[in-house]
């Protein structure tokens, strides 16, 4: 049993309840509603080293006078100074921050949650496999990955995507594909003749990549049902429940545990996730009321 | 040439675990096809008398409309089986299918085949279960795509 002061205490790196004043230093467009935002703190306001995050862990952002969202951080683990957040203008709180220009002040509170295994795929395969926006919060695990290739063996990106000109980081799969010994499968879901690539759900990529399921890791973001999908499939060519991982995403408010609004059967989200092993939630996926 | 063939039927996952016996009878209804980007392979309503495993290449399954452009559905692509309707009555395509790259394959003769599993109702059965796999599979991601997830999340 927890000790109460064990339950309060936040994760390594976990933020208070105060945002942090940041600048935006960067903004530009991924899609038509999805855009990336490069922040920066404001004066020495925050302290040396707050920005340091694990790949898989969010903030929450702030838009003055809006509201605040849990957004995933987007950008590189290694890059500190520059915090990186990929987002899909969906509500106000969000609109508010594709609206923001360069120099205009951004609360961050943060980093929460859990993060993506990296250490624990060294030596072995790993497949990403994201749909839509769920690319983003597995980019910071991609460039860990990158920047020790030889540590893993087969790496694998599965990237579904709604139509061709929904997908993000598009110069950057290229690369990923041409430069660095990734191999990066992308499908859509609708598209038209002048399309080249493929056409179908994510999951039909799952067969195609050269991982050896018996061994591999998983690591699946996107919506929830892709994700239940994805890892049935995962299933059936030899992975194990523990070495599939997703991020799952909930209505996230304190970030820290305490106002219970992302509770998902015995877990906070937003404290013991949003990464879970796939055994982990498995049957709780399936409960309608979660 | 029959045991390269042989060699390649029990690669493929639908036709992996048959008997020797078996493999070598669906062999001697196969054989080898190339077709160049762009190459039409099937079109609707054409009558369905055989499949393809692919061995290389890309070819999209499409449906046209008139006056439409063509709405490419689903791609296939190496070790993927093209084409069930040789399987179902009325033994019509009910999509076009074209190669968007060069395409190597293996085509089946589908009447063979059917005349077989008729007699021998085993294989039927066996193919019969490898054929549903495929076509369930196909028809829980057509279902996905119908979902439009990334589009509005559930």
């Amino acid at each position: 049993m927890d000790t109460p002061s064990e339950v309060a205490v936040p994760r390594p790196g976990g933020g208070t309840l105060l945002p942090r004043p940041y600048r935006v230093r960067r903004r530009w467009d991924e899609t038509q509603d999805t855009f990336t935002m490069e922040l920066e703190p404001i004066g020495d306001a925050v302290e040396p080293g707050a920005d340091a995050f694990r790949p898989g862990q969010f903030n929450m952002l702030y838009a003055f006078g809006v509201g605040e969202v849990p957004i995933s951080i987007s950008g590189d683990p290694a890059d500190a100074g520059r915090l990186v957040h990929t987002i899909r203008a969906v509500g106000p709180a969000t609109e508010a921050l594709r609206r923001a220009k360069a120099g205009d002040a951004v609360g961050v509170r943060g980093p929460f949650g859990s993060w993506w295994p990296v250490e624990e795929a060294e030596g072995r395969d790993l497949v990403f496999i994201a749909g839509g926006i769920g690319l983003p919060p597995l980019r910071p695990a991609l460039y860990q990955v990158l920047a020790q290739r030889e540590r893993f063996g087969r790496v694998a990106l599965l990237y579904g995507a709604r139509r061709p000109e929904e997908m993000v980081f598009v110069p950057e799969l290229r690369r990923w594909r041409s430069e660095l010994h990734l191999d990066v499968l992308v499908t859509v879901d609708r598209a038209t003749e002048s399309w080249k690539g493929d056409v179908g759900f994510v999951t039909q990529l799952i067969r195609r990549a050269p991982v050896d399921g018996t061994g591999a890791l998983a690591m699946i973001c996107g919506p929830e049902l892709m994700m239940r999908f994805a890892a049935q499939e995962l299933t059936k060519i030899g992975f194990s429940d523990d070495r599939i991982h997703v991020s799952l995403e909930r209505n996230m408010k304190c970030g820290v545990g305490l106002c219970g609004h992302c509770q998902f059967g015995p877990s906070f989200v937003c404290l013991d996730g949003p990464v879970y092993r796939f055994g982990e939630v498995r049957a709780a996926l399936t409960v309608e009321e979660l | 040439m029959m045991r390269d063939m042989t060699a390649l039927l029990r690669a493929s996952p639908v036709f992996a675990g048959l008997e020797e016996g078996e493999l070598a009878f669906i062999s001697g209804c196969g054989w080898n096809v190339h077709f160049r980007e762009g190459d039409t392979i099937f079109k609707f309503g054409e009558p369905a008398d055989r499949f393809f495993v692919l061995r290389g290449g890309t070819v999209g399954i499409e449906i046209r409309a008139p006056g439409r452009p063509a709405r490419r559905l689903e791609t296939l692509g190496e070790g993927e089986v093209l084409g069930w309707s040789w399987l179902f009555p009325p033994y019509t395509w009910q999509f076009d299918a074209r190669a968007l790259t060069d395409v190597r394959a293996t085509a089946f003769d589908g009447t063979c085949l059917r005349d077989k599993c008729d007699a021998d109702p085993r294989l039927g059965y066996e193919l019969m279960k490898r054929f549903a796999g495929i076509v369930t599979a196909r028809l829980q991601s057509a279902r996905m795509q119908l979902l439009d997830l990334y589009g509005h999340p559930l």
